[in-house]
């Protein structure tokens, strides 16, 4: 089964690496562009049933791929 | 009485680490390697250099705070072992929860290689022994990420129990560190059941001796090895 982590830094962290993506693309003319955060996406491919899937996944979010004292995280299961 | 400095793939402070404790110290260090599933018996301390662990994969540190040597670090300051911690080491241990907080990305996006000036905020205490309380000092960072965070929560326990190691001197408006945004400008904390466990952004390694500009960290790890016999004395 294929999944997805999807991490992101919490809303009240600042992030200088989102700043920086936001001026380079005002820089090239995209003139609306606001708030942006740059996360990160971990695709898996994972055996079992989608529930426990998804438990293992935050698990694994919990321990590994999230850092919960600066990062939220997403678990996404697909077919 | 022995310092271990480990060596993670992608350290590289751990052999300037090892001059300054063995030259500038004249203190005995052996070598531990990040696969190794126990410290050498002989070990006292415990140094973690600084560097780029793994890559950065995924964060900094998080990749070095689960290898097999990092069970031993954690069994070892559990037991109130002195274990210091710098720049990458400092972020190992807080993705090792030996620390609390994180390390975020500095606020303006940019990599600082410079001196800077420090309070040794908990000076006097556990490693810190040979500094006074509040003394100043100056010493050299190079990190992309030392932006020290935490939840409000966790930065007023901190400071309520002493655990603020380190402060830079120069803030911004709002008390954050001016070189890398550093919530209450927060260097370097204590934690461990003993305040036995020391992270911190600066290199003192990097100011060990006359040849190296000065002696301000020197003093941090002759804390270190003495706190190392202290155990050893306390465990013979």
């Amino acid at each position: 089964m294929r999944a997805r982590v999807i991490v992101r830094l919490k809303p009240a962290v600042l992030d200088p690496q989102g700043e920086a993506v936001e001026r380079a693309l005002l820089g090239l003319g995209f003139s609306g562009v606001k708030n942006v955060r740059v996360g990160k996406l971990i695709e898996l491919d994972v055996d079992g049933d989608a529930g426990l899937v998804k438990a293992e996944l935050s698990a694994m979010a919990d321990k590994l791929l999230a850092n919960p004292v600066i990062e939220d995280y997403q678990v996404e299961v697909s077919g | 009485m022995t310092t271990a400095v480990v060596t993670f793939p992608g350290s590289n402070c751990d052999r300037d680490c090892v001059h300054a404790v063995r030259d500038a110290l004249g203190a005995p260090v052996v070598r531990s390697w990040h696969k190794d599933h126990e410290l050498p018996s002989s070990t006292t301390s415990v140094m973690l250099p600084g560097g780029f662990s793994y890559g950065d994969y995924l964060r900094c540190g998080a990749m070095a705070a689960l290898s097999p040597i990092m069970a031993a670090v954690k069994r070892f300051a559990d037991a109130g072992g002195p274990v210091l911690g710098i720049c990458n080491g400092f972020q190992i241990l807080c993705e090792a929860r030996l620390l609390p907080g994180a390390l975020l990305r500095n606020h303006d996006g940019l990599f600082h290689c410079q001196d800077v000036e420090l309070e040794v905020s908990a000076g006097g205490v556990g490693l810190l022994a040979p500094f006074d309380r509040r003394q100043r000092i100056a010493l050299p960072i190079a990190h992309g990420e030392g932006n020290y965070t935490a939840d409000e929560a966790t930065l007023d326990r901190l400071e309520a129990e002493g655990r603020v190691a380190f402060r830079y001197l120069a803030r911004d408006a709002a008390g954050n560190g001016l070189v890398n945004g550093a919530r209450r400008a927060i260097a370097g904390v204590l934690g461990g059941p003993a305040n036995n466990v020391v992270g911190l952004m600066p290199h003192p390694e990097r100011r060990s001796g006359a040849h190296l500009h000065g002696t301000d960290g020197l003093l941090l790890l002759r804390g270190l090895v003495a706190a190392g016999a202290g155990f050893a004395e306390a465990h013979a």
